[in-house]
């Protein structure tokens, strides 16, 4: 490549130029699915199950059949006989679960669609919806993970068992540790809650099945459609080609939007059906709640801890049991993805992990926002904290003794995973320094004093980013995924615009602006001048199978992407501007000049305009010599991770390519006549390596911050034991609001990573380091009551039934110190 | 569309532009904007009154539209986001959303803007509180409510660093 002078070289990146996508979406002309209307569009709207769990006696779709506009209906049985069960990930037996787009013989959870009505307006469609009659045989729920574990009853007899995974990863020695240990620790119970982030937007979709080019059109805010397609193709027996997937304004997924596949399948049937109308479905909040996706909810049972005689820990023994709902969908990835931060942020060598993932008659779960790392790092961070208040060490100070040292990185975790960069003492000496230790520290002196229930607390979390799909081979030898790659495009069009497009599928993440930054300090323009293409579309042929938006990874994958197609471009484009002005490629500069972008013979007035340089590669052809005709200024570059595929057996090998890291630090006090447990003060710190655009970084630490307070504190996906949804709308789940949110004291570091082109990390999903840092503060403010902290949700209410039991002696003993060294 | 189903006509003045439409009578105002005037700016967040992505002006007052019928706007006068620019100039709260990322999805963004016209007409120069509880009828699931709070400060012309 030609040596350019770039005087405002690398300007671009690492500054907070404002967002692109703003000049729309502020003025409310965002384009969102249910925004889009198409001509002869009709709407669908599912009937549900009132149900956790029944037989299916039957379904009489004729009355509403009879209901003037409505134009046909769809049910689970009919189905049977147009699409297949989808492709399931997990190994046998449970790849024998058949996972119908609706149900056919059994309803699974509440929310489940047993049949569908298509109609000439929303209105009507809901009105018919009524008129469908579902007979039910009510079944016994199974609402508790371990009691599914025990196949009492079953939800899907051809599978045998509840049992979607189970396996031991096992590391170092974990007899020896124990032998060795001064102290050993047993901590009973710990469970994660489901929530979910619930993205504003709800799910949506426009299918139309088009006879007339045989293909199958999709207008979705799916945020993983090409994973989506490779479910959704054969199943509707279909090739790949002919389905096509356009996204565009999406308000927020966080994951929860990768698994609304299935909706994406009734609504093509219902277009097909309707002979090729196009079929909008836009859910309701209700419908979200109880049957999109929720996060992963865990029980962490009978763990054993060894530590030595400073309060290092050597060893953790325990068995996870996660309950992934009535479908595993995107799981059993999640019984592999936790792994990816086995030893959290700690030098911990030996560890014994019993995973078992299970079946109940609850919502399926989808990979939510810091998705089963955040449920293992919560896990380690408790257990680390209770035992540093059994061995009575600072809660800071046992991060000291355990963290890894900033000078062991790149570091290998016992079970092969390298973490390329970090520094957590830096981060925790920063998030003190802004929340004002000393003076917190005082004051929880005083309070103690004056028996108040106020504490501090701690969370540090990784986010990491760019997953190794080989991982997915630990759960499932056959599984056919592995490594991860993204593709994207640069080019001149032909009046010389910059045109830029990627296989992501953002959000709300500022993707148009990231990547016009990386271009524009290739091509040494401002960024206004590259022009981003909006959303995801199958036909701009710039996506690989692993293409979409998840992960925490888009500044490492996709802007890696991004940053071969522009330079790709710029050399095609030096080759054909030496030819134009008659020079040798090392004497040009690019540049912008009184024309606009241009490339310049250096230090002469002799230069080629964008628009010259695109006329000859489109439309001047014949004045270019044979050997420069191959260029065409128009580059693709598909960009892959340097992984190998995991060693299966050991389940041992590097499964993600970054790992950024939180550091939270929450200041509570409880109300004593209340309960009401009040955030005083707060600090985040974040270390994502190399920022791209410091203004997006500080925003997507914001937004998770507040989804980690939100589920630590108010939003819970609560069932009876019938099965029934207690928070199936926002009233009910309390998604946090502006009065519930603390001020946040962010900080920053930046530790680059050497795994990425930039030295950035991926980030965003944030690690949940929210959940952790509330959940030690109310344990700081409760210990001296006697009590632990054991679940991740924890309100007034919650907090008044554990002190009312704790002081009534009916709360069972969680912690025990089995052995106490000196 | 089928016969039989009853009527009701709404006359409203939206943006400044008069409408007349015959709808079902329980069409809901948000829908009334979305469907029949295609003013797709205001958004359906929850259905129940809770997020305020549907916020808009009715007679000056802030209203969650998925609460209000059509019908109860006849003879009277909404503003959606669509007609807070002028002449291809930003409001000053919307240009502030913008300065301070006060959005990243752009979901529940109209109503927020709708909701803190209300707020700084009654509150000119908002307190920290001010802020929190006029907009605590919005739900934002991306910024953390951080960058809402500094845009609204600076919308109001406080400076954009928040903090009592």
């Amino acid at each position: 490549m030609a040596t350019t002078s770039h005087p405002r070289s690398a300007d671009w990146v690492g500054q907070s130029i404002k967002r692109k996508e703003d000049a729309r979406l502020v003025r409310g002309k965002g384009k969102f699915v249910d925004d889009i209307k198409m001509l002869g569009m009709l709407h669908i709207v599912f009937v549900r199950s009132p149900y956790a769990h029944a037989n299916i006696i039957g379904v009489d779709t004729s009355e509403a059949e009879k209901l003037p506009g409505v134009v046909c209906t769809l049910t689970g049985q009919e189905i049977t006989k147009l699409i297949d069960p989808f492709f399931e990930i997990g190994p046998a037996p449970s790849n024998r679960i058949l996972d119908y787009p609706m149900a056919v013989d059994r309803v699974r959870y509440q929310g489940e669609p047993v049949a569908a009505v298509i109609a000439e307006s929303p209105a009507i469609a809901e009105d018919s919806a009524e008129l469908v009659r579902v007979d039910y045989e009510p079944l016994e729920a199974v609402i508790d993970g371990e009691i599914a574990a025990t196949d009492q009853t079953l939800l899907h007899p051809q599978m045998g068992t509840n049992i979607v995974w189970n396996g031991v990863y096992e590391y170092g020695d974990i007899n020896q540790a124990f032998a060795e240990a001064a102290h050993t620790i047993h901590i009973d119970h710990l469970h994660m809650h489901r929530f979910s982030s619930t993205p504003l937007e709800n799910n949506a979709v426009i299918a139309q099945w088009d006879d007339s080019d045989e293909r199958l059109y999709f207008w979705s805010n799916n945020s993983f459609p090409t994973i989506g397609i490779q479910l959704l193709a054969p199943a509707l027996h279909l090739r790949m080609d002919q389905v096509r997937v356009q996204t565009h304004d999406i308000g927020g997924s966080f994951g929860i939007k990768i698994t609304n596949y299935p909706q994406m399948a009734v609504c093509a049937l219902a277009s097909r059906k309707a002979n090729g109308a196009p079929i909008k479905w836009s859910e309701t909040r209700s419908e979200h709640m109880t049957s999109s996706a929720h996060g992963n909810e865990r029980t962490f049972r009978d763990t054993r801890v060894a530590l030595d005689k400073n309060g290092v820990i050597l060893a953790v023994d325990s068995r996870h049991i996660d309950d992934c709902g009535a479908y595993p969908r995107y799981e059993p990835l999640g019984c592999v993805i936790w792994s990816q931060v086995t030893p959290a942020t700690y030098r911990l060598k030996n560890l014994r992990i019993d995973f078992t993932q299970v079946v109940t008659n609850k919502c399926p779960v989808g990979p939510n926002r810091g998705y089963s790392r955040l449920q293992h790092l919560w896990f380690l961070e408790r257990v680390l904290d209770i035992c540093a208040r059994e061995l009575n060490i600072p809660a800071d100070e046992m991060r000291l003794r355990n963290y890894i040292r900033p000078e062991e990185f790149p570091y290998t975790t016992p079970n092969g995973c390298v973490y390329d960069s970090g520094n957590y003492p830096g981060m925790l000496k920063l998030a003190k320094e802004l929340i004002g230790w000393e003076r917190w520290r005082a004051e929880r002196t005083k309070a103690q004093q004056e028996s108040r229930w106020f504490g501090i607390g701690i969370g540090t979390t990784l986010d990491s980013g760019t997953n190794n799909f080989g991982q997915s081979q630990i759960v499932n030898p056959q599984a056919p995924f592995s490594g991860n790659s993204q593709a994207a495009s640069a080019k001149l069009d032909i009046y010389g615009e910059v045109i830029v497009a990627v296989g992501s599928v953002p959000q709300g993440q500022g993707h148009e602006t990231t990547v016009s930054q990386v271009v524009a300090d290739i091509l040494n323009i401002p960024p206004e001048m590259v022009n981003v293409r909006v959303g995801f579309d199958t036909e701009r042929n710039v996506h690989t199978g692993h293409s979409g938006t998840y992960a925490s990874q888009f500044a490492v994958s996709g802007l890696s992407a991004v940053n071969g197609a522009g330079r790709l471009l710029k050399a095609e484009m030096s080759k054909l501007a030496a030819f134009a002005l008659q020079a040798s490629e090392d004497e040009l500069e690019f540049g912008v000049g009184k024309q606009g972008p241009e490339i310049r013979v250096r230090g002469t007035e002799k230069a080629i305009p964008y628009i010259g340089l695109a006329n000859l590669a489109n439309v001047n052809t014949a004045v270019v010599p044979e050997e420069l005709r191959p260029l065409t200024l128009n580059c693709r570059y598909t960009w892959r991770a340097p992984f190998r595929v995991p060693d299966v057996e050991k389940k041992y090998g590097n499964l993600t390519l970054t790992y950024s890291s939180q550091l939270h630090i929450a200041v509570i006090e409880i109300d004593k006549e209340t309960y009401i447990p009040k955030i005083l003060d707060y600090a985040a710190v974040d270390d994502c390596g190399t920022v791209i655009n410091p203004m997006i970084v500080e925003g997507q630490v914001h937004g998770a911050t507040a989804h980690g307070i939100g589920a630590a504190l108010m939003e819970n996906c609560a069932y009876d034991e019938n099965g029934n949804m207690l928070t199936a709308t926002f009233s009910d789940y309390t998604p946090i609001t502006a009065v519930n949110i603390p001020n946040v004291k962010y900080g920053n570091i930046e530790t680059p990573s050497p795994h990425s082109y930039s030295g950035a990390k991926g980030m965003g999903e944030g690690g949940g380091a929210p959940l952790h840092a509330i959940s030690a503060a109310l344990q700081d403010a409760l210990w001296k009551e006697g009590i632990i902290i054991d679940d991740s949700h924890n309100n007034a209410s919650t907090l008044y039934e554990t002190i009312r039991k704790k002081r009534r002696g009916e709360l069972k003993q969680n912690v025990q110190v089995a052995k106490r060294g000196s | 569309m089928p016969e039989g189903i009853p009527r009701v006509r709404v006359t409203v003045r939206v943006n400044g532009k008069q409408y007349a439409r015959d709808v079902e009578p329980r069409t809901l105002l948000v829908q009334f904007l979305r469907e029949e005037l295609s003013l797709t700016g205001t958004h359906i967040g929850c259905d129940t009154s809770y997020c305020g992505a549907c916020t808009v002006l009715l007679n000056g007052e802030s209203v969650k539209s998925c609460t209000v019928f059509a019908f109860q706007s006849d003879g009277g006068e909404v503003l959606t986001v669509e007609g807070l620019a002028k002449d291809g100039k930003l409001h000053p709260l919307q240009q502030a959303f913008s300065d301070c990322h006060g959005f990243q999805c752009g979901y529940c963004t109209p109503g927020f803007l709708m909701s803190s016209i209300q707020l700084l007409e009654e509150h000119p120069h908002p307190t920290e509180s001010d802020i929190r509880k006029g907009i605590a009828g919005n739900t934002c699931r991306c910024t953390g409510y951080q960058n809402i709070f500094k845009a609204i400060r600076a919308a109001a012309g406080q400076g954009a660093e928040i903090g009592d």
